[in-house]
């Protein structure tokens, strides 16, 4: 089928949407930081911020591997 | 139920008919006053009529408020607020051209009345894992989401009926996915969405009569991402949307900027004798959906128009099992 390295690209993006869901919820929702009071909340705030955006960051350049992968197999044939 | 089903069928109707019945008079008045453009893809380089936006918004906001009348809530509210001020985004891009930057900031503003309303949650919920509560970061998404679906949409809108086309699956995808999450008053409210898009498509499709430029867009993509919030199903949504999110991410990621698709010099696609549509060679040419498809071979407006469909209920069908795994937990 025409395209079908495309189904598989967003067979793949779907796939590390459940998986990352799931590192956030499991690993990254219960951390907590204690201990400097009042600010308690924003230091846990950052804190999964930037293990969210490492998370994109890191599926960003998945898919841009895979990307390329697909891309310049199928340019080449 | 049929406290429901009324409204329902009353809200589509409005939708559908208000769209079918006034883009004919759009296309001759656009016409009329020359606000017409070149349709590259089309032997002979035809002159089509832009933009189609002023149809999709009346149809839009006649059914919500029609809606608004049966259920007075505040995500209905959001939704035609917000909807409509990324419609004024558009209009302006449409008449004058702006900066790469003008359009995610602009849209991003579009979605503070969400904020400001309260209509929104700040559980953001996984398939498979549950829900996390995070009301900082929340507000956050609520800024992202709705420059990233408007300029989704509008970054998928480059052949005739492909953007109304994959926005009828993507919407009605959401729809039935809100009616699976129970989540019913949502789920009505996004009837609209599927059923202008679907009146539009009648005269957006392939040989395309009108065009409808960044206000047709922006409203279609940012009224999708108000609902995906209001609604709860975010993610959902996401997985609906992800032929068009891959187009934005290829675009992006080979151009490593955001400009607008005019300022590209490097074209990603040409033609060829017969007319058929080609991935272009050069390697520092932007690469976007239609040339990942385009890499197979040539192949024509309609054929391409086609495969994108085929991903798009591909991407449907991926979503509504999303929705379904919402329910389960390990």
């Amino acid at each position: 089928m025409k395209g079908a390295h495309v189904f598989l690209f967003v067979f793949v993006m779907w796939i590390l949407i459940i998986i990352g869901g799931g590192i956030l919820i499991v690993f990254t929702a219960p951390i907590s930081i204690i201990g400097y009071g009042a600010l308690d909340s924003f230091f846990t705030a950052g804190v999964k911020a930037v293990i969210a955006i490492t998370l994109v960051v890191i599926w960003i350049y998945i898919l841009s591997k895979i990307k390329n992968w697909i891309f310049h197999k199928h340019l080449s044939c | 139920m049929l406290d429901q089903i009324i409204p329902a069928v009353l809200v589509s109707a409005i939708a559908f008919f208000s769209v079918y019945i006034i883009t004919p008079f759009l296309i001759k008045a656009l016409e009329k006053r020359n606000l017409t453009v070149k349709d590259y893809n089309r032997a002979g380089e035809a002159m089509v009529p832009r933009p189609g936006g002023p149809s999709l918004l009346i149809g839009i906001a006649a059914a919500e408020i029609t809606l608004y009348m049966f259920f007075p809530t505040m995500e209905i509210v959001a939704i035609l607020v917000t909807t409509s001020l990324a419609f004024v985004v558009g209009i302006i891009d449409d008449r004058k051209t702006l900066g790469g930057w003008f359009k995610p900031i602009a849209l991003a503003g579009c979605a503070i009345p969400i904020i400001l309303l309260g209509a929104y949650d700040s559980n953001l919920a996984f398939p498979l894992f549950g829900s996390v509560k995070i009301p900082a970061l929340y507000l956050a998404l609520i800024v992202f989401m709705i420059p990233i679906t408007g300029n989704t949409i509008n970054s998928i809108d480059v052949l005739n009926g492909v953007a109304s086309g994959f926005m009828i699956i993507a919407s009605f995808t959401l729809t039935v996915s809100l009616f699976v999450m129970q989540n019913y008053e949502i789920a009505i409210a996004s009837l609209p969405l599927g059923f202008v898009s679907l009146a539009f498509y009648k005269y957006h499709k392939f040989p395309s009569r009108i065009f409808p430029g960044d206000s047709g867009a922006l409203t279609l993509g940012a009224m999708y991402g108000v609902i995906a919030i209001v609604g709860h199903v975010e993610i959902i949504a996401a997985v609906a949307l992800l032929p068009a999110v891959i187009n934005s991410f290829l675009f992006l990621s080979s151009v490593k900027r955001i400009i607008e698709h005019r300022e590209v010099k490097l074209k990603p696609v040409a033609h060829t004798d017969d007319f058929k549509i080609m991935a272009t060679a050069d390697k520092d040419a932007p690469i976007t959906l239609v040339r990942l498809i385009l890499a197979g071979g040539p192949m024509t407006e309609k054929q391409i128009g086609s495969v994108i469909f085929k991903l798009a209920l591909f991407s449907a069908a991926l979503a509504i099992i999303t929705a379904l795994m919402m329910g389960l937990k390990i």
